[in-house]
Parts: structure tokens; C-alpha cells; sequence
């Protein structure tokens, strides 16, 4: 076998290796670990906001620069495919 | 090649509007129902696409071209990033929500638990709303039409 393909059976096993024992760690279904944030974001959201819809709330409040980079992202798929689908000079 | 047959743009023709009601108004409804200014937007883009199938893409580039919708694009990104500065301004930091509880536009704050829909309220919100549902109107009508027209021509230069 070639060594490039040893590092990558050996790199492909210990990244497995760690991604099953991360099964056994994963907090139960419908029981998250910290709920402190969730909890506030729930509980404040009308009085800090003045919104009662709490997604749009943390979407655009709470997660701004989340929504920040999401614009951005749609921003350069628009400007990559103006350069790729440019008029012809 | 104008388009698809008379039918389909005549169905097209009833369908539209309806469709830039429902976008509008899931755009406008951000702060107090499902949606918001991705979701609508998409709902607008869509029905836009539906003109560019119907119609084809020739006819709707004699109406509006690339231009003039990526500056559309931009008007909405710029607006965006104004809002979310005029935060760091009258606010505390980026992005805050200088209108919340500001009794001014959008400003009114609703009664905490289980209340009815109160349009005047969410302080930056529905405008940050707004910003990006012409943002993502734009983005997505200008992708959709240039990939149209570029596919239907050879070698385009108008």
C-alpha cells in the first residue's frame, strides 16, 4: 500500500473513533444541556423586542450579525453569477 | 420565441398577483407571523420566475435588466447595515433595537404572554424585514433571469 493511503486509514479511524464515542455524550432527545439563553430569549422577548414572534426576534435582534452573514452569502452568490453569466465585450 | 402558449400565460397572468400579495404580506408580517424577509422574498422571487417561464426571458430583459436589479440588491443590503449602525448610534451596540418601546415607529410593546397581532410594533424589525425582502427579491429574480437569458442565447451582447 502506498503511505498516502495508510495516513489516510489511520486519520479516517481516529476521527471515526471520536465521532462514535460522541454518540454516548449527546445530552437525551428534548433534554438540552444549558437552557439559560432559551430560557431568557423566551421569557424577554415581548418586553425587549416588542415582538411576539420570537424566531424573527432572535433572527434579527438577538442573531443579527448571524443575519448579517447570511445577507452576504446571498450577496456574493448574486455577484458570482453576474461574473460568470457576464455580457460578452 | 415569446414565450409559452397562451394558456400558461393567461394562468400566469391570474396567478401573479396573488402570488405578490402572499410575498408582501409574509414580508410585512415578519415581526408577528412565520416568515420574514428571506421567506417572502423567495415567495416573490418565485412568482418573478414564473413571469421569466411564461413570458420568456428575452421579453423580461426588454423590461428591467441585470443592472438596474443588482442595484436593487445593493439598495437592500446598504439599507440592512444602515439599520443595524443606526443601532451602534442611538443604541448600545451593533444591531440594537434603538425602536423597541420608543412609542415612535413600530415602537409600541406588546403586553407580555399569549396577545393578538399589533402591526406597530418590533422596533427595527419589520424594517430590517423590509431591507432584506428587497435584498433577497432582487438576489434571486437577478440570479433566476440572467441564468435564463444566458442559457437562450449563444453569445450574448445587447
Amino acid at each position: 500500500m502506498e503511505k498516502r493511503t495508510i495516513v489516510a486509514v489511520v486519520v479516517f479511524a481516529i476521527v471515526a473513533v471520536f465521532f462514535f464515542f460522541s454518540i454516548f455524550l449527546i445530552h437525551p432527545f428534548g433534554k438540552p444541556g444549558q437552557v439559560n439563553m432559551d430560557d431568557h430569549i423566551i421569557a424577554n422577548t415581548q418586553n425587549e423586542t416588542g415582538t411576539n414572534n420570537g424566531v424573527t426576534s432572535t433572527v434579527f435582534d438577538y442573531r443579527g450579525f448571524d443575519t448579517l452573514g447570511e445577507a452576504t452569502i446571498l450577496f456574493t452568490a448574486v455577484a458570482g453569477v453576474l461574473m460568470i453569466f457576464r455580457r460578452v465585450k | 420565441m415569446s414565450g409559452m402558449s397562451k394558456i400558461v400565460k393567461t394562468s400566469v397572468n391570474i396567478l401573479f398577483p396573488l402570488t405578490m400579495i402572499f410575498g408582501l404580506y409574509v414580508i410585512a408580517h415578519g415581526h408577528l407571523t412565520p416568515g420574514g424577509g428571506f421567506q417572502g422574498g423567495a415567495i416573490v422571487a418565485s412568482g418573478c420566475a414564473m413571469i421569466v417561464v411564461a413570458y420568456g426571458s428575452k421579453w423580461v430583459f426588454k423590461q428591467i435588466n441585470e443592472k438596474r436589479l443588482s442595484t436593487f440588491e445593493s439598495i437592500g443590503g446598504v439599507g440592512f447595515i444602515t439599520v443595524a449602525l443606526l443601532g451602534l448610534v442611538f443604541s448600545t451596540v451593533f444591531f440594537g433595537n434603538f425602536l423597541a418601546g420608543s412609542n415612535l415607529l413600530f415602537g409600541t410593546t406588546p403586553a407580555t404572554g399569549s396577545t393578538g397581532a399589533d402591526f406597530n410594533t418590533g422596533g427595527v424589525l419589520p424594517l430590517m424585514n423590509f431591507a432584506v425582502g428587497v435584498k433577497v427579491i432582487a438576489g434571486l429574480f437577478v440570479i433566476v433571469l440572467v441564468m435564463a437569458y444566458a442559457s437562450s442565447v449563444k453569445e450574448w451582447d445587447t
